[in-house]
């Protein structure tokens, strides 16, 4: 963001709200005064997605999408955390799901932000791979944002292969693929 | 979760930062302080008792009511507590070993918190006069001081 865009007025405190008295400071000479300073906080992590994450992701780094299921029930999770989210059971059985998938949600980004964000507006949308039974989130390229639908068949756009690590950045973004469109009904459930 | 970790199930992890760029107003008592160390000056404010309170606070500590009367102090001053830091932790004015220290300038009748250049826990007591290091680069910022160092004795 560029300073002039930080800086701009976002509103205006109410007349008589705030009554600091005007403050006598010692002669500084003139100089400028300070206004405004930046004071970074941060939080530094070792941060590990657990033993059943950490499959989802090398299974990226291999561009294959992992799912899991408990075994004998049909719904495969992807990212997957370990249990079935509805009966709490174990997915112990690693099923692949997509390559190619569908778009069950997205949202027109007008106002991007972070240091990742794409150039506006983008689309960020949710892709449900084909065998899972839960979407992923990405974003979706090669199409203006006006042609995006709900229900519209997509694969993953890979980065380079020299640059694939255990990252969901893998998928620099999905785009369409000459398949006809999934019809909403068979996405109920899975929005 | 009854699931065996897998010869090729190393377990992943990462160096995850979370941080926040909070860009502040100063408003005009920290605003008057932090411009007078950019100019090498440090300034206090009279409390309502007549104390000066330094680093400056825009209310009185005790009563409460707007202060308005700032004063300049000294650049030197008197530790009044110190703890020992042996070990480097991130984002420290200095690198360790360095005393942290309150610090009473003259003039003033509160202690700042801030660093000592001591060298050794020996060489730092409480009643021990030190006096600023600025930094060479000063932008308006508590870190304009780039830490205490004792009189007569610097490290």
């Amino acid at each position: 963001m560029s300073p002039a865009e930080s800086d701009r007025t976002l509103s205006t405190m109410p007349t008589d709200v705030w009554s600091q008295p005007s403050v006598d400071v010692p002669d500084l000479g003139g100089v400028e005064q300070v206004q405004r300073i930046t004071v970074p906080a941060s939080m530094r992590y070792d941060y590990s997605p657990g033993l059943t994450q950490t499959r989802f992701l090398r299974a990226l780094e291999e561009k294959r999408i992992l799912g899991e299921r408990t075994p004998g029930h049909e719904d495969v999770y992807v990212s997957h955390r370990g249990v079935d989210p509805v009966t709490g059971l174990p997915t112990t059985e690693e099923v692949e799901v997509g390559p190619h998938a569908t778009i069950t949600a997205f949202c027109v980004v007008h106002i991007g932000f972070g240091v990742n964000a794409p150039p506006t507006p983008f689309v960020s949308a949710l892709f449900l791979p084909d065998g899972a039974a839960v979407s992923l989130y990405g974003t979706v390229g090669g199409i203006s944002h006006e042609d995006v639908r709900i229900g519209m068949r997509v694969e993953p756009v890979w980065v380079d292969d020299a640059d694939l690590t255990t990252s969901m950045e893998n998928i620099r973004y999905w785009r369409p693929i000459d398949e006809p469109d999934v019809p909403a009904e068979q996405l109920k459930g899975h929005m | 979760m009854g699931q065996q970790a897998r010869a090729d199930d190393e377990l992943l992890h990462a160096p995850l930062v979370i941080e926040y760029g909070f860009n502040r107003t100063t408003g005009p008592v920290v605003g008057a302080f932090l411009t007078g160390l950019r100019e090498q000056r440090v300034l206090g404010i009279r409390g309502a008792d007549g104390r000066v309170v330094c680093p400056p606070v825009e209310y009185d500590p005790t009563t409460g009511e707007p202060l308005t009367e700032m004063v300049e102090v000294g650049t030197e001053g008197t530790i009044t507590s110190w703890s020992w830091v042996p070990g480097d932790r991130e984002g420290q004015p200095i690198p360790a070993p360095y005393a942290l220290a309150l610090v009473r300038l003259d003039g003033a009748d509160t202690a700042m918190l801030h660093v000592v250049d001591a060298g050794s826990p020996d060489a730092v007591a409480t009643g021990d006069r030190v006096r600023i290091r600025w930094a060479d680069e000063r932008s308006g910022s508590i870190t304009d001081i780039a830490c205490f160092e004792p009189v007569g004795g610097a490290s």
